[in-house]
């Protein structure tokens, strides 16, 4: 199965870095969307996942692309712009055990695709979403986005005079169980919540900032390196630690607000800035808000909550995923069509 | 009070019909005369007299008029009648005109304040004190507005000679067994018929009379009958959004499979439905479930059909099995939104842009709607594609009698999915390779163990190894495959029925034009001496045996329900060489099509 040498190092299901790798990225060099596919590489093998469980979901843009330059063994989708939320619903329906992970840009989920967006969170589809946050349409050369900042510039002038939508406090306020914001430049940080969320169970919306390096990258753009790195505020510490690696990594008790996911890995949050509880959706809320008005954006796993149903609960279907049914399951039998024609006499 | 009726004297002069008339009936939407029509029109079929009922409703839930028309015919002709033969007006708001537009000698049974007997001589009128009438039956004031339909039935029943026991038979059924509300309805029937037997001058102009004609027979309409014919394919994701006339295929769906679809250990269900938020979603969680491996299906009418088509051609482009069931309504826009028509040809022939061809369904009666769902779900996945049920709300809302649906045996087509054993023993699996030389590549499904199979679906250019491609070669070659897999499909769609009777006088039409075709064809047989020959086409493609009928006929008239001529249009497009032998019958104005139209525009076309 390993395309490498024996010597390079395999994970648990014995699969090399290599093995997550995908197709070559045919991004702009430097474009911030190829560290974000550098990080899912990275903890899908050090999460052990198995690709060929993965669905991997995209609308259209650049962001949308990158779902080709990882997890080979993984089946894509790239569907129509912004509409990708639906796509991956009805596949979780079909088949419950998918791995879903779906790419998106700020024009896809914040434009085109808000209103499938709402109510993918709404239904709670176990997915990773991520939205490779820009501020600009990238792939149709520089128009602004939803998530442009209000007074931000572009490249050739032009002022954005309109307020942003900021994915995050929208996702907390529909009820998101696993609310994250990261920033491309900071793999670290966007390692250890791409593991969480692969540990968890329901939708995770994370916004990543990611400068588009073309047409948003200049001074005056509130979403370039320059200006993320000067803004970035990480609220705290992340660490993770899956189920199966708990007897060797202990969490120091009482360094840390700890939260166990249903799977049994935890999550450890050190406060850096503020001594934030992120199972607290109104306190993280506020937080949110305050940082929006002095121009900071908090970054860390921002808020979670383990206990919501997910559309696989509402939808009372059975444990077996549906596409592993087979016509004995699915086909009533004669005497079933029998009494509905009898009712009908 | 009888004495318009015996000034008339039209009734008398005209000999009696027999299981051979109509009764239009206004009332106000929401009144609860649906229960009340209902109740007539099951009487007439458990008296074993062949029936049809058409619900002509307003877009409201209260208030604004609704009619409804039932009509019996012994020979089994239901489609809807040109002419009224008796109308009973219970609306103030449209008495005039529901008196106005009745042919001479027409019976009409009115509320006696409307004093509707003032308004034409050549009529009989049936006054009846339906308000002194619901009083003296019903001692809850609060039923008076719902009961008062209830009285005329009993009194229409008692003129037309319906049996009592039969009508009450007809309320349970209709009340589902609901104790006291059989018990009010059933004393506001006698009520009702009572007082004609008394009051009302009895009339030899129409009478159903028993006969035999519906024994064994089921009343459905055809979005429940489509439903069924899904739960029995296996339907297992349903998304959708709520649009009339579609909804109930959902609804009923829903409720069939709560019933019959779970698993009895768990309680839970084999089948997963989400009514999404609008028709995109719809769309796009068909194609998502298609794509990893379920049967999967939305209901919508013309509206959604719009904004699903950017979809659909996603759905085509990248191969992908989903069934789009679209009951038709009269459009564009909003339209006239609980009326019929077959406005919907063209789109979902063609639907989405670039080059599209999709493989369309037309039922045209209760057990074609459930054959058509039950077969569309195999044809999806035989070609990796959106597949079309195209009805309307005339097929699909109103009910009709049928014979009970076969049981479809046999296995589900599940098409050509491999899983890992067979990639196992394949070398170079494509995705999208024409291997079998019938443009149908194989898939595989997200999941599958084994570290083969994998691919990745795009809607932008693709090669045959599902490779990212903007090659001239690669996209033409793409395209022309898909076109080549729709040819294909001719050998497995419905073919037309067809009936030759040797004249070159051809009639084509399809779905619920059908009654009204052989209703037209037979009169103009027998009133014209003229024989026509028929072909009643059920899909798309169009296959050899439309080829056939074409090339013999040396006229054909292609009946639709729509202005435009759009199945007309699609015929001029794939059989240039007969576009002199067509000529256009149409009948687009909301109401469902009558063998009069059919009858008058070709009469005119052959002077
Ligand atoms: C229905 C439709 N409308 C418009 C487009 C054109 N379009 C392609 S990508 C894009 C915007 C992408 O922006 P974003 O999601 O932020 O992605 P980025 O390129 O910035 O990563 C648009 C408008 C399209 N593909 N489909
Ligand atoms: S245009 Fe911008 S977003 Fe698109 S690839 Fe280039 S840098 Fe990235
Ligand atoms: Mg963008």
């Amino acid at each position: 199965m390993t395309t490498t040498a024996p010597s390079a190092p395999t994970n648990k299901l014995g699969m090399t870095k290599q093995d997550y790798v995908g197709s070559k990225s045919t991004l702009c060099a430097g474009c911030g969307h190829d560290s974000i596919t550098a990080q899912l590489i990275n903890a899908a093998f050090e999460s052990n996942l198995e690709a060929h469980m993965v669905g991997k979901y995209s609308g259209i843009g650049c962001s949308s692309k990158t779902p080709a330059y990882f997890f080979n063994q993984a089946w894509g989708f790239n569907s129509v712009h912004g509409r990708m939320p639906a796509v991956a619903t009805g596949a979780s329906l079909a088949n419950r055990k998918l791995i879903n992970i779906g790419v998106s840009g700020d024009g896809d989920s914040m434009s085109i695709g808000i209103g499938q967006l709402v109510h993918m969170i709404r239904r709670n589809v176990p997915i990773i979403y991520i939205i490779e946050d820009n501020g600009v349409y990238g792939l149709t050369k520089g128009q602004f986005s939803a998530t442009a900042d209000l007074g931000s510039v572009l490249k050739h002038g032009s002022v954005n005079e309109l307020p942003p939508i900021d994915p995050c406090t929208l996702a907390i306020e529909l009820g998101c169980g696993f609310v994250a914001r990261s920033f491309s430049g900071d793999p670290k940080q966007l390692n250890a919540i791409l593991k969480a969320a692969m540990a968890f169970n329901g939708t995770c919306i994370i916004d990543v900032i990611s400068p588009c390096v073309t047409f948003n990258n200049h001074d005056d753009s509130t979403k370039s390196y320059k200006n993320a790195k000067d803004h970035d505020f990480p609220l705290h510490e992340l660490g993770f630690v899956q189920y199966s690696e708990l007897e060797n990594v202990e969490i120091p008790a009482g360094e840390a607000k700890v939260v166990t996911f249903p799977d049994g890995s935890k999550v450890s949050f050190r406060a850096m800035k503020e001594d934030h509880d992120p199972t607290d959706r109104f306190g993280t809320l506020k937080l949110l808000h305050e940082g929006i008005e002095k121009g900071e954006f908090l970054t860390g796993l921002l808020y979670v909550n383990t206990a919501k149903p997910t559309i696989h609960d509402t939808t009372h279907i059975v444990d077996t995923p549906l596409v592993h049914l087979d016509q004995a399951a699915l086909k009533p039998g004669p005497e079933a069509l029998a009494e509905c024609m009898d009712a009908l006499t | 009070m009888s004495s318009s009726a015996a000034a008339s004297g039209t009734a008398e002069e005209t000999k009696t019909l027999v299981n051979d008339f109509s009764v239009e009936i206004a009332t106000v939407n929401g009144s609860g005369s649906q229960t009340a029509n209902s109740v007539l029109m099951r009487t007439i079929f458990q008296m074993g007299v062949p029936v049809s009922g058409k619900n002509l409703f307003p877009s409201n839930i209260a208030g604004l008029p609704t009619w409804f028309q039932i009509r019996a015919n012994a020979k089994g002709y239901v489609a809807r009648k040109h002419d009224i033969d008796l109308m009973i007006c219970m609306n103030p708001e449209t008495a005039k005109e529901d008196v106005a537009k009745l042919p001479s000698g027409a019976l009409v049974i009115y509320d006696e304040p409307l004093k509707l007997n003032e308004l034409r001589q050549d009529l009989v009128f049936y006054p009846v004190p339906f308000q002194k009438l619901v009083t003296a039956s019903c001692p809850e004031p609060k039923l008076h507005k719902l009961v008062k339909n209830m009285i005329y039935v009993g009194v229409a029943g008692q003129s037309l000679g319906l049996d009592m026991e039969e009508v009450k038979k007809a309320i349970s059924k209709q009340l589902n067994g609901k104790a006291k509300a059989i018990e009010i309805n059933q004393a506001a029937v006698q009520a009702g018929f009572e007082w004609s037997a008394a009051n009302m001058p009895a009339q030899t102009r129409l009478k159903i009379v028993r006969d035999d004609k519906t024994k064994g027979q089921i009343i459905i309409d055809g979005n429940a009958a489509c439903a069924l014919g899904a739960m029995f394919a296996g339907v297992q994701v349903l998304a959708w959004y709520p649009i009339t006339p579609a909804s109930s295929l959902s609804e009923s769906l829903i409720d069939y499979a709560d019933e019959y679809r779970k698993d009895p250990a768990t309680g839970k269900s084999t089948f997963a439905h989400v009514q999404m938020e609008d028709e995109l979603a719809s769309a796009g969680a068909v194609l998502g479930a298609g794509w990893a491996g379920a049967r999967s299906m939305t209901t919508t009418s013309g509206p959604g059909i719009s904004l699903m088509s950017e979809m659909i051609g996603l759905g085509y482009f990248t191969e992908i099995p989903g069934v789009f069931f679209n009951v038709a309504r009269t459009g564009p826009s909003t339209g006239l939104p609980t009326r019929t028509m077959q406005g919907d040809v063209e789109i979902c022939a063609k639907c989405s842009h670039g080059d599209t061809f999709h493989i369309n369904l037309y039922p045209g009666n209760m057990q074609e709607c459930f054959d058509f769902a039950y077969m569309s779900f195999d044809l999806a996945e035989r070609f990796q594609t959106p597949i079309f049920v195209v009805t309307d709300l005339d097929l699909g809302m109103q009910n009709w009698a049928s014979q009970p649906f076969k049981y479809p045996e046999g296995k589900f087509d599940r098409g050509k999915v491999l899983g890992q054993k067979e990639l196992e023993e394949i070398k170079d699996w494509g995705r999208y390779k024409d291997v079998d030389g019938d443009g149908i590549p194989y898939r595989t499904l997200p999941g599958t163990p084994g570290g083969k199979g994998a691919y990745f679906t795009r809607g932008s250019g693709h090669n045959p190894m599902a490779q990212y491609s903007e090659k001239p070669e690669d996209y033409k070659q793409l395209v022309d495959r898909l076109r080549a897999k729709y040819d294909t499909a001719k050998a497995w769609v419905p073919k037309p029925i067809v009936e030759d009777t040797g004249s070159k006088r051809g009639i084509l039409a399809f779905g619920s034009s059908d009654p009204a075709v052989k209703e037209a064809r037979d009169r103009m047989k027998a009133e014209a001496g003229m024989d026509t020959s028929y072909l009643r086409l059920r899909a798309l493609p169009f296959t050899a045996e439309v080829d056939a009928f074409l090339t013999s006929m040396d006229a054909i008239y292609v009946v639709e329900q729509n202005r435009d001529a759009q199945m007309l249009a699609l015929l001029r497009e794939f059989y240039p060489q007969f576009a002199m032998k067509f000529k256009s019958v149409l009948h687009y104005n909301g109401q469902a099509l009558d063998a009069q139209t059919i009858l008058d525009q070709i009469t005119a076309f052959e002077k």
